[in-house]
C-alpha cells in the first residue's frame, strides 16, 4: 500500500437513538495496542440480566464492513446468565482510527489485550462474522484454557483448493480506494445483502461510524489485508490459524450459515466442517451474508450453549446435548447384523434376475453380474478418489445402473443422495447445494442441468459414452470407466460400519423448502427388515418396484424387482398394461406403488387384455406409499388384482413406514375424524401430544384413544437427523415426555395430527401447521375435508382457518365437478348450504376455486397455507385474483 | 332492583327494558318519544316511562334519580348530520347521564359500537381495543368514542359494543335493506365477499344485562359482543332479504367508486341541508368493503355469556316475523 497521510481519531460513543442498540451497553475500553501504543476501542458490553456472576462470555467480534451493531439482537436477547461482549475492531466502528493499517496478526493480539482490559474471567465462547472469523480463532487457538465454544457465521480461514477466489473481493480489491474509501460503495453494497432489506433507520445505524472517507480507511485495510496470495503479510498468520483447527477437536462448534452469500459461498462451510467435523451445523435456506440480521440467530447460539456452564465441564457438557455417535455404537454393534449388500453376497453366481427394466429394450440383470458390477464399481470409485463418508449424488433413474451404484456406493461407505426430481429444477439445486455432494453420477440431461446450475460435485457419466456429449456436460468419466478401472481389480476398503452414514433423502418441501434427511447404515438396515418382516417378503417373492424409495431394497430384500415402463419423475405415467406387462415379466408378487400411479392405473384399466388380467391375478400384495389413498380408488384397483391384499402403509421421508393398513381393515373402520391408517407396526412406538386450545402440541405424550394431538413416532428406522438443519432436528427429535428436553435419536415429531381410536387404530387430521383454532375448538382439516368431498358436486376441498391464531374463522375452499353456475369466489347459497350440512363444523364461508394447490411429488397434498393466504385476502374484500 | 334504560325507543332498548322486565326488574325508561313497548314487542310488563331529552341534565337527572342501575342506549345513530348535533345527543348526553349516575349511586352499561375503535382497515377476528376518537371514522363513531372514554372513566361503569345488531322490528340494518332491495336500489359495494359478524338482538341483550349484573366487578373495560358467526356481506344480505321475501341484490358497485360516491353524497346532502340519510357514505361504503369480525373469548369469559341464537334461528324469527 502507499503511504498516505492518514487521519486519526479517538475512540467514540455511538450516536444515541440508533434502533436496537441500548447507550448503556457502549463504553470505551483503553489497552496496549500490538504496537504498544495504549489505544481505545468501542466495545457493547452488556452483564448477565439480574446481576450475579456471569456463566461465561459471548465474545462477539464484527467483520468488515460492520460494526458492532451487527451483535445488537444477541446482546438484548442474552441467553440467561451470560455476558456479552462485542469489540469494534481498531479503525472500525466507534473504535480509534490508527495510523498504520492493521493486520490480521495485531488484530488477534487486539482482542487478547482488550479481553484482558475488560476482566473477563471465565469461559469464553467466541461469535464472529466474516473476516472476524479468523480473529476469533486465532483468539480462541490462542486461549484453549479459557475456550469453551466457537460460533462461526459466514466466514472462512481459508481460500479452498482450486476454487477462485470470489469475485465480489477481487473487484474491490482492485479499486479499494474508490470501493471502499473514498466512497462508501463496498459498505452500501454489503447492507444491501440482507434479506428482506434492511430498514433505512438500521442501514443508518450501520453507517453511522463511517461517514467520511477518513473514517473508512480500515474498510479498504481489512479487503487489502484478505492474504489471497502465500506472499502476503497476513498469510502466515491465516494458514496457521486454519490449520491450528484441527486441534480443537473436543471445542463445541456451532455454524450458522446464510447460503445466499455472493463471498462465502456453500464451499467455504464445506472446508469449515472438514476442518471441524465436530461442527453442529444450522444453514438457513433464503438466508445470506448478513446473516445476524436475515434470522433469529440469538435463539440457535441460546438453544446450542450449555447452561450452566464452568471451565472445566463445559466441553463435556456441551457435548452431552448434541447427538453422540458413540452411544449408538454400543448399543448395536453387538447385535448380529446384516448388512445392506448382504443378499448380493449370498446371490454371488445366481443367474436368477435381480433387476428387469422394461423401459425401451427389456434389460435384465441376474444377481451375479449385480454384484459383480457392485463389486467392480466400488473399487473403480475408490480408485477416483471416492472414499468413506464422500457424498455422491445419483441423479439415475431406477434400473439396474443405479442399483449397482446405490451398492456399490454403500459397501465403501460412501454416502448416497437421492435427490427428486419432483422437487422442480430449484429445488433440486436448494439440496445439492446443500447436501455438499462431492461427486455427482448422473445421465446426460441430469449432468447438464447440474453443470448450467452449478451444483457442486464432479461429474460421472450414465448411459453414454459420446466423448462430444461428456465434454458438454462437464463428465471427465463415465460409469464404464469407473467399472472398467475396477473390473480385475482389487483392494481392501474396510465396510462400513452401522453407524456409518449411508443416505441422505428429501422430505417433498410441501411445507417450505426440501429438508435432507440422514439415514445411517443401522437405521436402512431397520427399515429393510420392517419392510420384510411386514409383508413376510420371502426369497420367493417378485417386486414390481414403482415406488422410488422402496425399489431400491428389491436386491437388499434378495429378491427381483421390475421397473415397469414409465416416467419415474411422474408417477401418473404407469399405465395399467406397463403394470401388467412388469408383472408378467418376472410373474411378480409385490407391487410398490403410489396414489397418483394407481390413479392412472385405475384410469387406463380398460386396456387390459385377458392374459393382463391372469397374470395382475398373481399379484398377491400391493402396496400404495407416499400419501393418502382414497377408499374407492383402492376399491377400483382391487378388482384388478383381485387375489391381492392392498395395503397403504403411513409414515415420511424421516420414518417409513410408522402404520400399516389394509383395504379390509379401512372398510371395516368406516368413516371418522380424518384417515385411518391402520395400527403402528412391530417395533414401532406411536403416541400423540395432545394439542391445547391454541393447536400447540403441549400435551402430555399418551395413546389413550379419542384425543388429538402431533404425531410422535420411536422406531430403530427413523432418520438419524436432519442435514445442516441443527435447530429444526433439535425440535423434531425433541422427545416428547415431560422434564426431557434433550434430543434423542430414534424419535421423530411428525407434524402430523391425529388420533388413535378404540380399537388402536391412528387416525390422520392433517398437519400441525394447518391445524385451526377458533375460539370454541380445535378443528382438523382432513376429516372435515372427507365430509364435505362426499358431496357428488364437490371434487376436492381444503379446510382453512383465517384471523388470529385461537380465534379464527374456518372457511372451506373447494373445486366443483362442474362449474357455469358457480363463478365463483363465493359459493352460490344452495352449494354453501350443502358444504356446511356435510362438513358439520361452523363454516364461515365457502369459496370456490378452480384448483387447489397440491405438492409437485404426490399431486395430492394440499397447500393449505397458500390456501388460507388466499382465503383472508378474499374474506378480507381485497382483490384476490385466483388462488 | 330498579334499572333505568335510556334509549328504549330502539330495537335493542326496547328489549333490553322488556328483558329487564319480565326478569322482575323495576325498568323505567327514558326517551323524548313514546317508546309504546307494547305495539313493538306485544302485550308488555309493567314499565314506567319518562319523556325527556338526554341532553337536558334536569330531565336525566330526574329519570336517575332511585335507580340502582342504568343501560344507556340513547345515541344519535345516523350517518349523516352535522358534528355539534352528534356531540350534543352522544357526549353531552352521556355526560349528564354520567353525572346523574353517580349522584343516585347507580351502576351503568354503556352502549357502545365496534366502531369507535376503527380507523377504517378490516377487522379480523380482533378484540375490544381501546377507543379512538382521533381516528375513527365518522361523527357518529367518533362521538361514540369521546363518549365511550368518558364514561369507561367514571365509576362502576362498563360498555357494551354490540356490532350490527338486528332482528324482527329492526329498522336500521335489516329495515334498510329490506326497503332498498324492494325499490330496487340495493347494489353490493366491491366483490361482497367480506367476512361480517352480525348480531341477533337477544344475544346483544343477553350480553347487555350480564354486563348490568357484573357491572362492578368489570367497571372500567369494554367488550365486544356478536353471534360470533362472521359471513361474506352478500350471504348475509341475501338471507336478509330470502327472510323477507324480497329480490336478492345482483348488482356490484366497485369500491373506490362508491366510496367516491359516497364523499359526493354527503357532500350534496350537507348543500342541501338534508337531514335524512343518503343512500351511500363513505362510511358505509368502507364499512361495506371491508372485513369486520371479533374475538370474543374475553367477552365470554368475563360475562359468561354466549349467544344463544345462532344466525340460522335468528334468521327463521326474522322470516316468521315477517310473514
Amino acid at each position: 500500500m502507499k503511504a498516505r497521510p492518514r487521519c486519526t481519531a479517538a475512540a467514540a460513543l455511538p450516536p444515541p437513538g440508533l434502533p436496537g442498540l441500548d447507550p448503556s451497553w457502549s463504553r470505551l475500553v483503553t489497552a496496549i495496542a500490538s504496537d504498544g501504543a495504549p489505544r481505545t476501542w468501542h466495545v457493547l458490553d452488556r452483564p448477565p440480566a439480574g446481576g450475579g456472576p456471569a456463566v461465561g462470555t459471548l465474545l462477539c467480534l464484527h467483520g468488515n464492513p460492520t460494526w458492532s451493531y451487527l451483535w445488537r439482537g444477541l446482546l438484548a436477547a442474552a441467553p440467561a446468565g451470560w455476558r456479552v461482549v462485542a469489540i469494534d475492531h481498531l479503525g472500525m466502528g466507534f473504535s480509534e482510527r490508527v495510523a498504520e493499517p492493521q493486520r490480521l496478526a495485531d488484530r488477534v493480539t487486539d482482542v487478547g489485550a482488550v479481553v484482558e482490559a475488560l476482566g473477563i474471567t471465565g469461559p469464553v465462547v467466541t461469535v464472529a462474522h466474516d473476516w472476524g472469523g479468523a480473529i476469533s480463532l486465532g483468539w480462541a487457538l490462542a486461549h484453549r484454557g479459557r475456550l469453551a465454544g466457537i460460533v462461526l457465521l459466514n466466514t472462512a480461514v481459508s481460500q479452498p483448493a482450486g476454487s477462485p477466489v470470489p469475485g465480489l473481493i477481487t473487484l474491490a480489491r482492485s479499486v479499494i480506494r474508490t470501493s471502499c474509501v473514498s466512497t462508501p460503495t463496498f459498505l452500501r453494497g454489503t447492507l444491501r445483502l440482507a434479506h428482506p432489506r434492511l430498514s433505512a433507520a438500521v442501514r443508518a445505524g450501520y453507517l453511522s461510524p463511517y461517514l467520511g472517507a477518513e473514517r473508512r480507511e480500515a474498510i479498504g485495510d481489512f479487503v487489502a489485508d484478505i492474504p489471497l496470495s502465500t506472499d502476503h503479510p497476513s498469510w502466515p498468520a491465516l494458514s496457521v490459524t486454519a490449520s491450528g483447527l484441527a486441534g480443537l477437536a473436543d471445542v463445541p462448534v456451532l455454524l450458522l450459515w446464510g447460503p445466499r452469500d455472493p463471498v462465502f459461498s456453500d464451499r467455504y462451510l464445506r472446508d469449515l466442517v472438514e476442518r471441524m467435523p465436530q461442527a453442529q451445523v444450522h444453514r438457513y435456506e433464503g438466508a445470506g451474508h448478513l446473516l445476524a440480521e436475515d434470522r433469529d440467530i440469538t435463539a440457535a447460539i441460546t438453544a446450542w450453549l450449555p447452561t450452566p456452564v464452568s471451565i472445566v465441564s463445559d466441553h463435556r457438557a456441551i457435548r452431552r446435548s448434541s447427538r453422540s455417535a458413540l452411544t449408538i455404537d454400543t448399543e448395536i454393534g453387538g447385535t448380529g447384523r446384516r448388512a445392506l449388500w448382504a443378499e448380493l453376497d449370498d446371490h454371488r453366481g445366481d443367474d436368477s434376475p435381480a433387476v428387469i427394466e422394461m423401459s425401451g429394450e427389456r434389460r435384465t440383470v441376474s444377481f451375479a453380474e449385480l454384484d459383480l458390477q457392485t463389486r467392480e464399481l466400488a473399487v473403480g470409485l475408490t480408485a477416483v478418489g471416492v472414499g468413506a463418508g464422500d457424498r455422491v449424488a445419483l441423479l439415475v433413474p431406477p434400473g439396474a445402473d443405479l442399483a449397482a451404484i446405490v451398492y456399490a456406493c454403500w459397501r465403501i461407505g460412501a454416502v448416497i443422495v437421492l435427490v427428486d426430481a419432483g422437487l422442480g429444477l430449484r429445488g433440486m439445486s436448494r439440496a445439492l447445494r446443500g447436501a455438499a455432494a462431492r461427486h455427482i453420477i448422473g445421465i446426460p440431461r441430469a449432468l447438464a442441468a447440474a453443470r448450467a446450475l452449478r451444483w457442486p460435485g464432479t461429474a460421472i457419466a450414465v448411459g453414454t459414452t459420446n466423448p462430444a456429449l461428456l465434454r458438454a456436460v462437464g463428465a471427465r468419466l463415465t460409469l464404464d470407466d469407473i467399472r472398467a478401472l475396477g473390473t480385475g481389480a482389487t483392494t481392501a476398503v474396510p465396510a462400513p460400519g452401522p453407524e456409518a452414514e449411508a443416505a441422505v433423502l428429501f422430505t417433498s418441501g410441501a411445507t417450505g423448502p426440501a429438508k435432507g434427511v440422514v439415514y445411517r447404515h443401522s437405521q436402512l438396515e431397520a427399515q429393510r427388515d420392517l419392510l420384510a418382516r411386514a409383508y413376510s417378503i420371502s426369497p420367493a417373492d417378485r417386486l414390481v418396484a414403482a415406488f422410488a424409495p422402496f425399489a431400491l431394497y428389491g436386491p437388499a430384500l434378495g429378491v427381483a424387482s421390475v421397473v415397469p415402463d414409465m416416467d419415474v419423475t411422474a408417477p401418473a405415467t404407469l399405465t395399467a398394461t406397463a403394470l401388467a406387462d412388469a408383472v408378467d415379466a418376472v410373474g411378480a408378487t409385490l407391487v410398490f406403488s403410489s396414489p397418483a400411479a394407481l390413479v392412472n392405473v385405475a384410469a387406463t384399466a380398460d386396456r387390459l387384455t385377458p392374459r393382463h388380467h391372469l397374470v395382475l391375478a398373481g399379484v398377491r400384495l400391493l402396496l400404495s406409499a407416499g400419501a393418502p389413498v382414497p377408499v374407492a380408488l383402492l376399491r377400483t384397483v382391487a378388482k384388478l388384482v383381485p387375489a391381492a391384499e392392498l395395503h397403504t402403509p403411513y409414515g415420511m421421508t424421516e420414518v417409513l413406514p410408522v402404520t400399516d393398513v389394509t383395504l379390509a381393515e379401512i372398510e371395516a373402520a368406516g368413516t371418522g375424524d380424518g384417515v385411518c391408517v391402520g395400527r403402528p407396526l412391530h417395533g414401532v412406538q406411536v403416541t400423540v401430544c395432545p394439542l391445547d386450545e391454541l393447536g400447540r402440541p403441549t400435551g402430555e405424550p399418551t395413546d389413550k384413544p379419542g384425543l388429538t394431538g402431533e404425531i410422535c413416532v420411536s422406531a430403530a428406522h427413523v432418520k438419524d437427523r436432519y442435514d445442516q438443519l441443527w435447530l429444526t432436528d433439535q425440535d423434531s427429535a425433541t422427545q416428547p415426555q415431560a422434564g426431557l428436553p434433550t434430543s434423542e435419536p430414534g424419535w421423530h415429531r411428525s407434524g402430523d395430527v391425529g388420533h388413535f381410536d378404540d380399537h388402536g387404530r391412528l387416525w390422520v387430521e392433517g398437519r400441525l401447521v394447518h391445524v385451526v383454532t377458533t375460539a370454541d375448538a380445535v378443528v382438523t382439516p382432513v376429516g372435515v375435508e372427507q365430509r364435505i368431498e362426499t358431496l357428488a358436486q364437490v371434487r376436492m376441498a381444503a379446510v382453512v382457518g383465517v384471523g388470529p391464531v385461537g380465534a379464527q374463522a374456518v372457511v372451506a375452499v373447494v373445486t366443483v365437478v362442474t362449474g357455469p353456475d358457480e363463478p365463483g369466489p363465493l359459493a352460490s347459497t344452495a352449494l354453501a348450504a350443502a358444504v356446511r350440512a356435510a362438513a358439520m363444523v361452523e363454516l364461515a364461508a365457502v369459496l370456490i376455486t378452480d384448483a387447489l394447490p397440491v405438492d409437485i411429488r404426490h399431486n395430492s397434498k394440499i397447500d393449505r397455507a397458500r390456501v388460507a393466504a388466499w382465503a383472508a385476502r378474499v374474506l378480507a374484500g381485497e382483490r384476490a385474483g385466483r388462488l | 332492583m330498579k334499572v333505568l334504560v335510556t334509549g328504549a325507543s330502539g330495537m335493542l332498548g326496547g328489549a333490553v327494558a322488556r328483558a329487564l322486565a319480565e326478569r322482575g326488574d323495576d325498568v323505567t325508561v327514558f326517551q323524548r318519544r313514546p317508546a309504546r313497548l307494547d305495539v313493538a314487542l306485544g302485550p308488555s310488563p309493567v314499565l314506567t316511562e319518562y319523556l325527556g331529552d338526554i341532553a337536558d341534565p334536569v330531565a336525566v337527572r330526574a329519570a336517575a334519580a332511585g335507580q340502582d342501575a342504568i343501560v344507556h342506549l340513547a345515541a344519535r345513530v345516523s350517518v349523516t348530520g352535522r358534528w355539534p348535533d352528534f356531540v350534543r345527543t352522544n357526549v353531552t348526553g352521556t355526560a349528564h347521564l354520567l353525572d346523574a349516575a353517580r349522584q343516585a349511586r347507580a351502576r351503568v352499561v354503556y352502549v357502545s359500537s365496534p366502531s369507535v375503535a376503527h380507523s377504517g382497515h378490516s377487522l379480523v377476528g380482533v378484540g375490544a381495543t381501546a377507543a379512538d376518537p382521533d381516528h375513527a371514522i365518522g361523527h357518529y363513531a367518533r362521538s361514540k368514542a369521546v363518549a365511550e372514554r368518558l364514561a369507561l372513566a367514571s365509576a362502576r361503569t362498563v360498555a357494551v359494543r354490540p356490532h350490527l345488531v338486528w332482528g324482527p322490528g329492526d329498522t336500521q340494518l335489516v329495515g334498510r335493506i329490506v326497503e332498498r332491495a324492494r325499490s330496487g336500489r340495493l347494489a353490493l359495494v366491491g366483490p361482497g365477499t367480506a367476512l361480517v359478524d352480525t348480531t341477533y338482538v337477544d344475544n346483544a341483550v343477553d350480553a347487555i344485562v350480564a354486563a348490568l349484573d357484573r357491572a362492578d366487578a368489570l367497571a372500567g373495560r369494554a367488550f365486544v359482543v356478536s353471534n360470533g358467526q362472521p359471513r361474506p356481506l352478500s350471504e348475509l344480505v341475501d338471507r336478509i332479504c330470502a327472510a323477507a321475501g324480497v329480490a336478492a341484490p345482483r348488482r356490484h358497485v366497485p369500491y373506490p367508486l362508491a366510496r367516491a360516491g359516497g364523499a359526493l353524497a354527503e357532500l350534496a346532502w350537507a348543500g342541501l341541508r338534508r337531514s335524512d340519510d343518503p343512500p351511500m357514505t363513505r362510511f358505509l361504503a368502507e364499512q361495506l368493503a371491508t372485513a369486520h369480525w371479533f374475538d370474543l373469548r374475553e367477552t365470554r369469559a368475563a360475562l359468561e355469556w354466549a349467544p344463544r341464537v345462532d344466525l340460522d334461528e335468528g334468521f327463521r324469527r326474522l322470516a316468521a316475523a315477517s310473514s
